[in-house]
């Protein structure tokens, strides 16, 4: 068990990186009212980024210009958003979508 | 949804709606674990990032970057970029905080994940109440579940030689079609329409904004188009 000290650099401007975003609203949100359309244009945050990950988890972007289609991600996609309408269940979607990828990769 | 305005909004019950989370957090974390080992990382050095650094997607990038020796600027620029999208998260979250003290909306910042932001958001979608007490429980159950998923994974992966088969790095975007249909569970009827035009306005974004920049940029783009485009759109 040893810790590499430039890999320790490289996580501690990892995580300062990562932690402004994450800060940076909680504190200065606090001194300024939002306007009503900003609030609004938030409450559509979600969904957009949302669908963008899941998007983002078929496209392959790859060294050429072109975006490829990761077609295994997309064929395990389509009955994971059919169990997630179905049961409603974040459990269950994510066991299901396991299980459907775990028989892709293995048997297709 | 009258009942629910009731329920006690405790430390506890962010636990508890922690919980459908937790399967991601673990196997996520146990694959991150195992490309850690992959990359050449330590058990202590991959416990370190999962503390420091909480953040899926970006820890399994470091680990493949680490991997192929890229240089340390290029390494945290590209963390940074793949992390960008929380201010978006926190932004949503942070106006439904702004009574409690400075330390407190930094501990709840400093551990919004894109899952926690999926269970919170589902709740202020649904004009239910949230508070700190409940956030953090939620966060620190997320925080904590990760980290001990990081290192198991670490430890076993000296044994697993190719993790992806297990089908376990696909829980990820499992959860976030369950997160956005959670969500669409929610939006009126009347305002259906509007959502599924922004859905499909997504899709069509993200893959034309990805024939010219990267991935995790063209999420934070397209998201704040069509977010945009949401407002101008609706009635």
């Amino acid at each position: 068990m040893s810790v590499n000290i430039t890999i320790l650099l490289i996580i501690i401007g990892c995580a300062v990186v990562t932690l402004i975003p994450r800060l940076a609203p909680f504190l200065i949100v606090r001194n300024i009212k939002l306007p009503e359309a900003v609030m609004k244009w938030l409450s559509f945050i979600p969904v957009c980024i949302l669908t963008a990950l899941i998007v983002g988890s078929v496209i392959e972007s790859g060294d050429d210009s072109f975006p490829g289609i990761n077609w295994q991600v997309l064929f395990a996609l389509i009955p994971t958003l059919v169990i997630a309408i179905w049961t409603k269940s974040l459990l269950i979607t994510v066991i299901f979508g396991i299980i459907v990828m775990a028989v892709l990769r293995n048997f297709m | 949804m009258e009942t629910a305005a009731k329920e006690e909004l405790s430390f506890l019950q962010g636990i508890k709606d922690c919980v459908p989370t937790l399967l991601g957090y673990i196997s996520i974390g146990f694959a991150a674990g195992m490309i850690g080992v992959a990359s050449g990382l330590t058990v202590l050095e991959i416990a370190f990032m999962s503390i420091f650094v909480y953040a899926g997607a970006a820890q399994f990038i470091i680990c493949g970057m680490l991997a192929t020796a890229s240089p340390a600027s290029a390494i945290i620029f590209t963390t940074f970029i793949v992390n960008l999208r929380h201010f978006l998260l926190s932004a949503t979250l942070a106006p439904h905080f702004t009574k409690y003290s400075v330390w407190k909306n930094a501990g709840i910042g400093a551990l919004v994940t894109d899952e926690s932001f999926g269970v919170a958001a589902g709740r202020i979608f649904n004009n239910k109440p949230i508070n700190d007490r409940w956030m953090n429980g939620l966060n620190l159950t997320a925080y904590i579940t990760w980290i001990a998923s990081c290192v198991v994974g670490a430890v076993l992966g000296k044994w697993v030689s190719e993790p992806e088969k297990f089908g376990l790095d696909f829980a990820l975007t499992a959860m976030f079609a369950a997160l956005l249909i959670l969500q669409m569970e929610s939006v009126k009827a009347s305002k259906l329409k509007h959502y599924v035009m922004l859905i499909l306005l997504m899709v069509a974004a993200m893959y034309i904004l990805s024939f010219f920049v990267s991935v995790d940029l063209a999420v934070i783009f397209a998201t704040v188009i069509v977010a945009t485009v949401g407002v101008v759109t609706d009635k």
